[in-house]
């Protein structure tokens, strides 16, 4: 039953990797663009829900509500400052400023909230549930995990599916200007990729929080690491691609700890991305991009 | 084939008589784009009826895309001036130039691949569907309204080329000649008052040729609208181009009806080279 426990607990937490891939691949797949900052902007969420439930007291909903919109705004911000002004810059100076401002957002909770870690509260109403008399025991932050990655998984789906906006950003990501000679705006369309992949990113802080309460300025750096490592594993620019490969990533990650060992259980992850690679340079789900001569 | 007289405006323009007493739809006046020293076209003067089809022609490298890149503003023109209805367009950019009517298909398609042929119809449709974010995430009775709006309207569209029955196959998939119909009918959907189409038959078998210009007719008599088309295709553009313009280097060197292009000496040099004086 050990076995068991271990692939709630990989399937859990590859949720949580698989919300913060979503972001990445996002991103990446409408503006082409690394948002290393992504990691970041979990870590500015979980501080945001963090205050909001211990020094206003408001209500862990109204509190994730309020994180996802600040989240919202700043994802917005961050593409309107740093990117945009680089949209025809080589994707070389992009990277390079997404890394300037993951530094500064980690610096900027460094100096505003202190480098000593904060213990993040309970979010989740309900306990956990036991199973095969108590064998298998399956906790509330698992379960709201994975809940919430399956809800979000099903919404995104749809909205890029069947929604007029989705469709212009696919339309986008295939062919920018294109897209711009058939009336969409590409600007207006890029924001919108990062408010949606900045929510979800406050989303998975609060989870990520909630399953490891420790919380400091460094807290979405591994995970955001991690997410884009799912991202590329799943093949990067496809939804359910990053879906797939963030949750492999988690149960992989479980795994190396729980039967190979604790310290390594990093560098399995990385193993795997390797070999992954090797075999298929595009990824899980990637589909090859044809090059028209 | 409805042959209509040309006439020429004041300013050396010409459109045809059935448009002469409305403004042009589009008049572009010494437009030109240097390319570092090189000067790419110059002094590009024409004006398009309200119903006019009319033809770009030249030989390779002329400049003829050139145009319509400065006409959709893909390019910044260097000099002079594009009036869409009479409007000036300079500092719009090639969203803004889309919804102020000018849609245009590509020489090399350029279709959304990935996306299902009547979601190639809706990105066009885009603007003209009315609903904002949370209407498309929550799912309010407006998006379920606005949705279905679009999708019969993509069909309508679609039935222009018989196309429905493709609707849902990814257009990456489609044949080539209905790719480039797909082109055309996704930049209808935009709901241009100029369709800019360059090259709409390359590629295409005689047969494929003589039904694609029986449609850029009843597209021009449905819409009521204005086509400009670059074509190599010297059939079609004789057979179905009201008023043609003729560029060579950048600069064009005739105007006027099918006619008076053919017997044009100064078109027939640029195509033939020049013919030796009897000796």
């Amino acid at each position: 039953m050990n076995f068991l426990n271990f692939l709630v607990a990989g399937v859990s937490l590859g949720s949580i990797y698989a919300i913060i891939a979503l972001g990445y691949t996002m991103v990446y797949g409408i503006a082409k663009m690394l948002n290393f900052a992504h990691g970041d902007v979990i870590m500015i969420g979980a501080y945001v829900a963090f205050f909001s439930i211990n020094s206003q007291s408001l209500p862990p909903v109204v509190a994730v509500l309020l994180a996802m919109a600040i989240c919202t705004l700043l994802g917005v911000m961050i593409e309107y400052l740093a990117y945009r002004p680089l949209r025809n810059a080589t994707s070389l100076a992009v990277l390079i400023t997404a890394i300037g401002v993951s530094f500064f957002l980690q610096n900027f909770a460094l100096i505003r909230w202190g480098s000593s870690p904060k213990n993040f509260p309970t979010v989740v109403p309900f306990g956990k549930i036991t199973l095969f008399g108590g064998d298998l025991i399956i906790s509330g932050e698992a379960i709201t995990t994975i809940l919430t990655c399956l809800l979000v998984m099903v919404l995104l789906t749809t909205f890029t599916q069947k929604t007029k906006m989705g469709k212009a950003m696919r339309a986008v990501s295939e062919d920018k200007a294109a897209a711009q000679l058939m009336g969409i705006n590409v600007n207006y369309t890029i924001s919108i990729t990062f408010a949606i992949g900045s929510a979800l990113a406050a989303i998975a802080g609060v989870l990520l929080c909630s399953m490891y309460p420790l919380l400091n300025p460094t807290t979405g750096a591994m995970p955001g690491i991690k997410a884009f490592t799912a991202a590329v594993f799943g093949g990067i620019g496809s939804i359910p691609g990053a879906m797939i490969g963030g949750i492999l990533l988690g149960i992989i990650e479980i795994f190396g700890k729980a039967y190979i060992s604790n310290q390594l259980s990093d560098a399995i992850v990385f193993a795997v991305l390797i070999v992954v690679l090797l075999v298929k340079p595009t990824g899980l789900m990637g589909k090859k991009i044809r090059v028209k001569v | 084939m409805n042959k209509t007289k040309l006439v020429n405006l004041p300013s050396d323009y010409q459109i045809p008589e059935r448009d002469s007493d409305k403004t042009p739809i589009l008049e572009a006046r010494h437009l030109g784009i240097d390319f570092g020293g090189l000067t790419a076209v110059d002094n590009f003067n024409m004006a398009i009826g309200r119903t006019e089809i009319a033809g770009l022609i030249g030989p390779n490298g002329a400049g003829k895309t050139t145009v319509f890149n400065l006409l959709t503003k893909v390019y910044q023109p260097t000099r002079g001036t594009i009036l869409l209805d009479s409007k000036d367009t300079a500092g719009m950019n090639t969203e803004q130039v889309n919804r102020a009517g000018i849609a245009r298909t590509f020489q090399n398609i350029r279709l959304f691949d990935k996306l299902t042929v009547e979601e190639n119809v809706k990105v066009g449709l885009h603007n003209s569907t009315l609903y904002n974010m949370f209407d498309g995430i929550l799912r309010t009775p407006r998006y379920w309204s606005k949705e279905k709006v679009a999708h019969e309207r993509a069909l309508e569209l679609l039935s222009i080329f018989d196309m429905q029955g493709m609707a849902n196959q990814k257009a990456g998939s489609l044949p080539y000649g209905a790719q480039r119909r797909l082109e055309i009918v996704r930049a209808l959907g935009t709901n241009p008052s100029l369709l800019l189409l360059d090259e709409p038959a390359a590629g295409m078998n005689p047969s494929e040729t003589a039904e694609l210009m029986d449609n850029i007719q009843k597209i021009r008599d449905t819409f009521m609208i204005a086509i400009m088309l670059i074509e190599h295709d010297m059939s079609l553009v004789m057979n179905i181009c009201e008023g043609i313009a003729v560029l060579n280097y950048g600069k064009i060197i005739a105007k006027g009806t099918p006619e008076e292009i053919q017997a044009n000496p100064a078109v027939i040099e640029a195509y033939l080279g020049k013919q030796k004086e009897d000796e």
